[in-house]
């Protein structure tokens, strides 16, 4: 299986940062195929969720202009080290994808 | 969240889409997403339709909302965003394009306990302003800044 994601989570203070790079073409639907000058068909993530050891802590709806291979860096509250984050996603065919990881002390 | 979640329902169609996204197989028994995908809003081709149609209309302008974007983008595929609010009680942050056909780009519930930052990368179709919208109390508030697109890549 293709890696999905990637993912760093590093304490900081009291703070997590969080830091996730997808692999996704997010095929906007609007670009021509040159050869056949037909439209290539949108596929795009459009839902993430990130949870903190079970619980929803970013609830993400997405459209087609998140850049390809996408990319989030976002900060919680209330982490400790060794605490697990998993991130959820969806694309607009009904693909999920999933990445995990454990929250490191700086 | 409720609240947001009904309102979304409400939203023209949206029952419809919600059926048509469980027929597609998007929504899998047990899906952990809170709310069906908000097709109107992101469909919407003008800003101000977008930000209503994303529960953003209204927002005034706030300089409690530091948005990092470059003053030049090379790459239309990729630019980075960035966004904080200094706006207490910040329950929701959403990123628009004035300029791209589809001005929604994304739109992020932050929960109690997640810092009011947002960083990521966008694609922007020309020049434009990005704005960041937030929720916070019950009430909306935005910033906006411009970005150029150097169109082709060249760098000129």
């Amino acid at each position: 299986m293709a890696e999905e994601m990637k993912m760093r989570a590093t304490l900081q203070g009291d703070v997590t940062d969080v830091k996730v790079l997808m692999n996704h073409v997010m095929e906007t639907g609007l670009r021509k195929d040159p050869k056949t000058e037909k439209f290539i068909p949108a596929h795009f993530i459009d839902h993430v969720v990130a949870t903190l050891n079970g619980k929803t802590v970013l609830d993400a709806q997405w459209g087609i202009a998140v850049a390809k291979n996408p990319f989030i860096n976002f900060r919680i509250k209330g982490a400790k080290a060794g605490d697990k984050i998993a991130i959820s996603a969806a694309d607009n065919l009904g693909t999920q994808y999933s990445g995990e990881t454990i929250v490191a002390a700086k | 969240m409720d609240k947001l979640r009904r309102l979304y329902l409400k939203s023209a169609g949206a029952a419809g889409v919600l059926l048509a996204a469980a027929g597609a197989g998007l929504l899998k028994p047990g899906e952990v997403f809170a709310a069906a995908w908000n097709k109107l809003a992101f469909s919407s081709n003008n800003v101000n339709d977008a930000m209503k149609n994303a529960n953003y209309g209204g927002a005034v302008e706030s300089k409690d909302i530091i948005l990092k974007v470059p003053d030049i983008a090379e790459n239309g595929a990729i630019v980075p965003v960035e966004a904080t609010s200094n706006i207490p009680g910040t329950t929701s942050m959403a990123f628009f394009v004035e300029k791209n056909q589809y001005p929604l780009v994304a739109d992020f519930e932050l929960p109690s306990g997640t810092e009011p930052y947002i960083s990521t990368r966008i694609k922007m179709s020309q020049t434009s302003n990005v704005r960041v919208a937030v929720r916070a109390g019950g009430k909306t508030y935005m910033q906006s800044k411009e970005v150029k697109v150097t169109i082709g890549g060249c760098g000129g």
